[in-house]
């Protein structure tokens, strides 16, 4: 027998243990080197077979911003009461494409990589989470160009303003992860949902206040319980505060149409965040409920 | 000694639906059908393998091999029971399975290392041990999806063979490849033994079990029928008539069924 031969230094320390990952999030930022080469493979996959590639992501989130730009402004005349509605626009948009396309691809993502996931233990949190982390990687162009453009017409964020960017951004991600969990998960057993998402993702772009300025909320419902169910939406916050970065510092003082944004903006932000990271908690549970099936029933 | 793997009265179900959609689903509850029905792959199973014993997995077709060498890999956790390993695990369930036909070869074999555990500065040091033995010459920087099948398994069974790790689980190792190929995987075999990590072998070929395992386990229909000497467990499972002169032929033979 060979154990007979067995050298000592073949002997393994590690304990006994269930063979495989044992999931969970935290796992996922510690194997950041395989994070890192899934995210580049799911780059790759994206544009596999296309010769203009990343530019593509450039072209969708342009034409839109054309269309709403003329249609609100040239047609329904949004320009008159807002200053900068350019920026405006671009800043919910780049928030609202961003969480569309975490949830869309990251609720894709275990069906599309099933052939891993049925024959190596890797905690398949990892696809969802790469999801998240490609369409972030999409957003640094559009972030460039937003950069630019308020950069010539004069910006100078306060540390405030900085801060809401970043915090609008850091709701967008927690959120669009949450549910790109829950969603992928529910999508191994039921393909319906990832239909169900892009329904979802088309009533995004009117719950938030992008193609509208949040003052028509504030005059139509402001002090009623609509308007805080309205600010209750992550995707909502997320825009205010990305506006908050980009826009509100390129209206000046003495403009005729002032700013309005919600009261508290920065502790409600706070709050969604937590509310966020709570929810995330849940959908890990969630997922990890329902992974243990996924190799039978992918 | 130190146990590599202890398997003690694990069990696997799984649920076959018969129906899919709300119309099916409603269709079939007026007829008075079953929507569900469920089997165990896998029936109360326990064994115990030390670290360095190669063990050689056999049954019939659909008795329940990859489901189980699936719970030993971690991909599947049993319903019932529980499976336990000792160490870093790499083996070929995994042969070219994370391979994606868009990246070059170079990109999957790092990609497919990083998912067997490996970090990047050990799949460097191993790059060109891989790259040799995978004999795919300059085709590493070329998209996998040009790859023949062969190309593709060779590299898939590249990196698995030298991936750092405790217990090697192989399976479909001799389904794909040329001879020459067939050959040096099962000198690669012999070495991991040599070295002595933990075997675990599926195959329906005897020659192969016989040449490379010193125990047999034997499934039959989800239950663990046989567990002792090779041959005797050959014999078990009747795969032992017919000439063995040449062990390749048998093998070759043996092939057509894949687990």
């Amino acid at each position: 027998m060979s154990s007979q031969t067995l050298q000592p230094d073949r002997v393994p320390e590690a304990p006994l243990v269930a063979p495989g990952d044992q999931g969970g999030l935290h796992n996922v930022f510690r194997q950041r080197y395989l994070l890192k080469l899934l995210v580049g493979k799911e780059l790759a996959a994206r544009y596999q077979g296309s010769v203009l590639g990343l530019f593509w992501s450039y072209v969708q989130p342009a034409v839109k911003f054309t269309a709403y730009y003329f249609v609100m402004g040239y047609i329904f005349q949004l320009h008159r009461d807002i200053e900068h509605f350019e920026f405006h626009l671009f800043a919910g948009m780049v928030m609202v494409h961003y969480f569309t396309e975490t949830f869309s691809a990251g609720t894709r993502s275990i069906v599309r990589n099933k052939r891993i996931i049925q024959k190596l233990p890797l905690p398949r949190e990892l696809f969802p989470v790469a999801s998240m982390l490609v369409s972030a990687y999409h957003t640094v162009p559009q972030m460039v160009l937003l950069l630019i453009g308020v950069l010539v017409v004069g910006w100078d964020p306060s540390l405030y303003d900085l801060s809401a960017g970043i915090l609008g951004f850091a709701i967008v991600a927690t959120y669009g992860v949450a549910l790109a969990l829950i969603f992928s998960a529910a999508n191994v057993y039921f393909r319906d949902f990832q239909n169900i998402v892009a329904t979802f993702t088309i009533f995004v772009t009117w719950s938030v206040p992008m193609i509208y300025p949040y003052d028509r909320i504030e005059k139509l419902f402001g002090g009623t319980w609509i308007e805080q169910v309205y600010l209750m939406n992550p995707i909502a916050d997320g825009v205010l505060l990305m506006q908050q970065l980009f826009w509100v510092p390129t209206v000046g003082p003495e403009s005729p149409y002032p700013v309005v944004m919600p009261d508290y903006l920065m502790t409600r932000g706070v709050i969604v965040l937590v509310a966020c990271g709570i929810m995330l908690v849940f959908a890990q549970k969630f997922f990890t409920r329902l992974e243990g099936k996924f190799v039978e029933r992918l | 000694m130190s146990k590599s793997i202890v398997v003690e009265h694990a069990s696997k179900r799984f649920t076959m639906q018969y129906t899919r959609t709300i119309k099916q689903m409603s269709i079939a509850a007026l007829r008075g059908q079953r929507l569900t029905d469920t089997f165990l792959a896998v029936n109360d199973v326990s064994f115990t393998v030390e670290q360095g014993e190669s063990i050689g997995l056999m049954g019939l077709n659909g008795s329940g091999k990859s489901t189980l060498l699936s719970l030993i890999s971690g991909v599947m956790r049993p319903d019932e029971g529980s499976v336990l390993t000792r160490g870093r695990i790499a083996g070929l369930i995994a042969a070219g399975a994370g391979f994606h036909p868009q990246l070059t070869g170079r990109d999957n074999l790092y990609l497919n290392a990083a998912i067997l555990g490996m970090s990047e500065a050990e799949t460097n040091r191993k790059l060109d041990q891989i790259v040799d033995f995978a004999d795919i010459g300059r085709f590493l920087d070329v998209p996998v999806g040009h790859y023949s099948s062969g190309m593709s398994a060779r590299l898939g069974f590249a990196v698995a063979a030298f991936a750092e790790s405790d217990i090697f689980l192989a399976d479909e190792v001799l389904a794909v490849g040329d001879r020459p190929f067939k050959r040096k995987c099962m000198a690669r075999m012999e070495e991991i033994k040599k070295e002595g990590r933990t075997l675990f072998y599926v195959s329906h070929a005897p020659g192969s079990v016989r040449q490379m395992c010193d125990r047999a386990l034997v499934l039959v229909e989800g239950r663990l029928g046989f567990d002792g000497p090779v041959d005797e467990g050959i014999r078990f499972l009747k795969y032992d008539d017919g000439p063995q002169d040449d062990v390749m032929n048998q093998e070759d033979e043996d092939l057509g069924a894949d687990i």
